[in-house]
C-alpha cells in the first residue's frame, strides 16, 4: 500500500492515468478492435511531442518568462535543411541530421543572443526570432520537392514487434536528461536558476553560460525533431512544426513541471505527450469534424490547467 | 558653498537632464519608428504620401490597431494572450454570417464571448494559472467554433458595417482618423482615470494594490473583459474591410499584437504600457510588413522577417536610450 501511496504522490502519474483512460475509452468504442495499432501510432507520433517537450522543460525550469516560442519556427526550417542537404541520397543520412542539428543550435543560440545583448524577456526575443527564422524558411524551402532519402524514411517508420525503434531511442533520450536532470551539475544548475535566480548566482552558479546552453539545447532539439518529422512525414513543409508550440508547452505542464520554474518532470513529459496523441485519436475515431475536434482539444487542455493549477503564474 | 561643492550639483543636474532626455527620447520612440518608415515610404515612393496612398497603405490598420490594443490590456496586468489572433477569426466568422443573418442572435453570441474572456480572468487570477497556457488552449476553442460556424471561406457583412469601414471623410483618411480616436479614448480611459490607476497598478504592484483593499479578481476580470471587448471591434471591423470572412483570417494578429505593444513602448512586466504608443506600434507594423517591402522590391516572403526585424532594431534602440537612462 505505501508503494501506492507514494507512486499516486508522483505527479507525472497523472498524465499517465488519463493517457490510459482515454485510451480504454476508444478501445471500448471500437469494441476492442485496433487497440494495439493505436499504442503503436500513439508512440510514434508521441515521440516528435517528447523531444521538444524535453528542450522546452528545461527552458520553463529556467524560471518565470522563460519560454521557447521559437520552436515551430525552428523544426520547419530543420525539416528543409535537412531534406535539401539529404537530397534524397541514403549515403548523406548523417550529414543530413547533424546539418539539422547545427541549425537548431544556431536558432537556439541566436535566441539566448537577443535575450543577452537586448534585455528583454525571453517571450519576446524567441518571437522576434521566429519572425525571423520563419521568413528564412519561407524564402529557402519554397517549393522544397526533395523526398526523405528511403533508409532516413524506413528508419523513422522502423518497428520491431510493434514498437517503434524512435521510441525506444527517445525513451533512452529521455532517461538521458532525467540523469542530466537530476545528477549532473548542468541540470542541478537549471534547477537552481529556477528557483532562486540571485541565490544561484550568489552560489557561483555561471548564470549566463547555463541559460546559453538551455535555449542551445532547446534549438538543437527542435532542430533535430524538425529532421525526424520531415523523415516520418516523407517531406518537408513550412508548417510542419506549428502544432508543437502548443504541444511543447502543454506536455511540460500537464506533465507535473512547475511553469515557475525550478521543478521539472521528465517521466510526465511521456505520460502528457501520450495522452495528447491518444487524445486526438480518440476524437479521430469518434468520428468528429476538426472543428470539434479543435474546440475539445482546446477545452481539454484548459480543463487539465485548471485542475492541475494553483501554480504561479508563467510570467 | 565650496567649489566644489557647486560641481558636484552642476554634474548632478547635468545627469537628471540626460536622463530627462533619454526618458523623453525613449517615450518618443513608437513615433519617431513610425517616422522612418514613413519617411522610406516616401523616398521610395512619393505618390504614396497621399490621401489615397494612406488609405490605400493602411487599409488594414485599424483592426490590428485594436487587436492591439486588446492585447495591451492583458498585458498591462502581466498576462499575455495567445487566442486574440483566433478570437479575432472567430468574431470575423459570427460576424460575416449571424449578425448579418440574425442580428440578435450574432450580438448576443458576441457580448457572450466577452463574458467567456471575462470568466477567463476570473480563472487565471482564482487558480492562478498560467496565462500563456489558458490562452493557448483557448486559441484551439475559438478556432474550433470558428470552423464550424463558417466550414468554408464565405459569408458578407452588414451593409452597415460596409458603409461604415468605407466611410471617406475629407482632407484625412478614414484609418488615420479612426487610429487617432482609439488611440486617444483609450488613452483616457487607462491612464488619466482614476480606475485606469488601478488596472495598471494590478500589473505595476499587486500586493500593494491588495493591501489598498482593491480587488485583484475584478481588475484581472476588467482587463480580460476589456481585451474580448477590443478583440471583438477587430473582428468587426476587419469584417467590414474584407466584406466576407474566413475561420483563419485572423490567425497572423495574436504575434503582430504583441509585437504592437512593445514596438510602442509597453513592458511585459511591471504594467507599463502605452494606447498611443501600441495604436502607433500597429501603425508602423502595419506599413512595414507590405507597402514598404513592397516598394523596396522585397519578396512577400521576408514580410513576417520585417516584422521581427523592426522589433529587434527598437528594441536594440530602446536598449541603448535606457543605458543613458541611469
Amino acid at each position: 500500500m505505501a508503494s501506492l501511496q507514494t507512486l499516486i504522490a508522483k505527479p507525472w502519474i497523472w498524465s499517465f492515468l488519463g493517457a490510459l483512460l482515454v485510451w480504454l475509452a476508444t478501445v471500448a468504442f471500437t469494441g476492442g478492435y485496433g487497440g494495439g495499432g493505436m499504442i503503436t501510432a500513439a508512440l510514434s507520433l508521441a515521440v516528435f511531442t517528447v523531444i521538444v517537450g524535453v528542450g522546452q522543460m528545461f527552458v520553463i525550469t529556467l524560471g518565470p518568462g522563460n519560454v521557447d516560442l521559437s520552436l515551430p519556427a525552428n523544426i520547419g526550417l530543420a525539416s528543409a535543411v535537412a531534406m535539401k542537404v539529404m537530397d534524397g541520397n541514403d549515403s548523406m543520412i548523417v550529414v543530413g541530421l547533424l546539418a539539422a542539428l547545427a541549425c537548431g543550435m544556431a536558432v537556439g543560440a541566436a535566441n539566448y543572443l537577443l535575450i543577452w545583448a537586448l534585455r528583454i524577456p525571453p517571450i519576446i526575443a524567441t518571437l522576434s526570432a521566429s519572425f525571423i527564422i520563419q521568413s528564412i524558411d519561407i524564402s529557402y524551402g519554397r517549393g522544397l520537392q526533395i523526398k526523405p532519402p528511403p533508409g532516413f524514411a524506413d528508419f523513422t517508420n522502423w518497428q520491431i514487434l510493434g514498437v517503434p525503434v524512435l521510441a525506444i531511442l527517445t525513451v533512452l533520450f529521455t532517461i538521458g536528461a532525467a540523469i542530466a536532470l537530476q545528477r549532473m551539475i548542468y541540470g542541478r544548475s537549471v534547477l537552481a536558476i529556477g528557483q532562486n535566480i540571485r541565490a544561484a548566482w550568489l552560489a557561483g552558479v555561471n548564470v549566463g553560460r547555463i541559460r546559453f546552453l538551455t535555449y542551445t539545447l532547446s534549438g538543437m532539439l527542435g532542430g533535430l525533431d524538425g529532421a525526424l518529422l520531415a523523415g516520418y512525414f516523407r517531406g518537408a513543409n513550412v508548417d510542419i512544426g506549428n502544432e508543437y508550440l502548443l504541444a511543447s508547452i502543454a506536455v511540460v505542464v500537464i506533465g507535473g513541471t512547475s511553469v515557475a520554474g525550478g521543478k521539472a518532470n521528465v517521466p510526465g513529459v511521456w505520460g502528457a505527450a501520450l495522452f495528447l496523441v491518444l487524445l486526438l485519436t480518440m476524437l479521430n475515431t469518434f468520428g468528429v469534424s476538426a472543428g470539434v475536434r479543435l474546440l475539445l482539444t482546446g477545452l481539454i487542455i484548459v480543463g487539465v490547467i485548471t485542475v492541475a493549477g494553483g501554480q504561479k503564474a508563467l510570467r | 558653498m565650496t567649489a566644489a561643492a557647486i560641481e558636484n550639483q552642476l554634474k548632478g543636474a547635468s545627469t537628471r537632464n540626460a536622463a530627462a532626455r533619454a526618458r523623453l527620447l525613449r517615450s518618443l520612440l513608437p513615433a519617431l519608428s513610425l517616422a522612418l518608415v514613413l519617411l522610406a515610404i516616401a523616398w521610395l515612393n512619393p505618390r504614396a504620401i497621399s490621401y489615397f496612398g494612406f488609405s490605400l497603405m493602411l487599409n488594414l490598420a485599424i483592426p490590428i490597431a485594436l487587436a492591439t490594443i486588446a492585447q495591451m490590456f492583458v498585458i498591462a496586468g502581466n498576462e499575455l494572450d495567445l487566442s486574440i489572433g483566433t478570437f479575432v477569426g472567430f468574431v470575423g466568422c459570427v460576424t460575416a454570417t449571424w449578425l448579418k443573418d440574425a442580428p440578435l442572435l450574432g450580438i448576443v453570441v458576441l457580448a457572450g464571448s466577452i463574458g467567456v474572456y471575462a470568466l477567463l480572468g476570473a480563472l487565471i487570477h482564482m487558480r492562478n494559472l498560467p496565462s500563456i497556457v489558458v490562452t493557448l488552449g483557448m486559441s484551439f476553442v475559438w478556432q474550433g467554433l470558428a470552423i464550424l460556424i463558417l466550414p468554408k471561406p464565405g459569408g458578407k457583412a452588414p451593409d452597415w458595417l460596409l458603409s461604415l469601414m468605407a466611410f471617406k471623410p475629407p482632407f484625412i483618411p478614414f484609418p488615420i482618423i479612426a487610429a487617432l480616436l482609439i488611440a486617444v479614448v483609450v488613452h483616457f480611459g487607462l491612464m488619466r482615470t482614476s480606475y485606469g490607476v488601478i488596472l495598471r497598478g494590478s500589473g505595476g504592484n499587486a500586493a500593494a494594490l491588495k493591501r489598498a483593499g482593491w480587488s485583484l479578481l475584478k481588475t484581472k476580470i476588467v482587463l480580460f473583459a476589456l481585451t474580448g471587448l477590443f478583440g471583438v471591434l477587430s473582428g468587426m471591423a476587419l469584417i467590414g474591410i474584407t466584406t466576407s470572412a474566413d475561420a483563419n483570417i485572423g490567425n497572423g494578429y495574436t504575434l503582430l499584437a504583441i509585437a504592437g505593444v512593445i514596438l510602442g513602448g509597453g513592458e511585459f512586466v511591471g504594467g507599463r504600457v502605452s494606447p498611443i504608443g501600441a495604436v502607433l506600434g500597429a501603425l508602423t507594423l502595419a506599413l512595414a510588413a507590405s507597402p514598404l517591402l513592397t516598394f523596396m522590391h522585397i519578396p512577400p516572403d521576408w514580410q513576417v522577417a520585417a516584422n521581427g526585424a523592426i522589433l529587434i532594431i527598437v528594441l536594440a534602440a530602446r536598449v541603448l536610450i535606457s543605458r543613458r537612462e541611469r
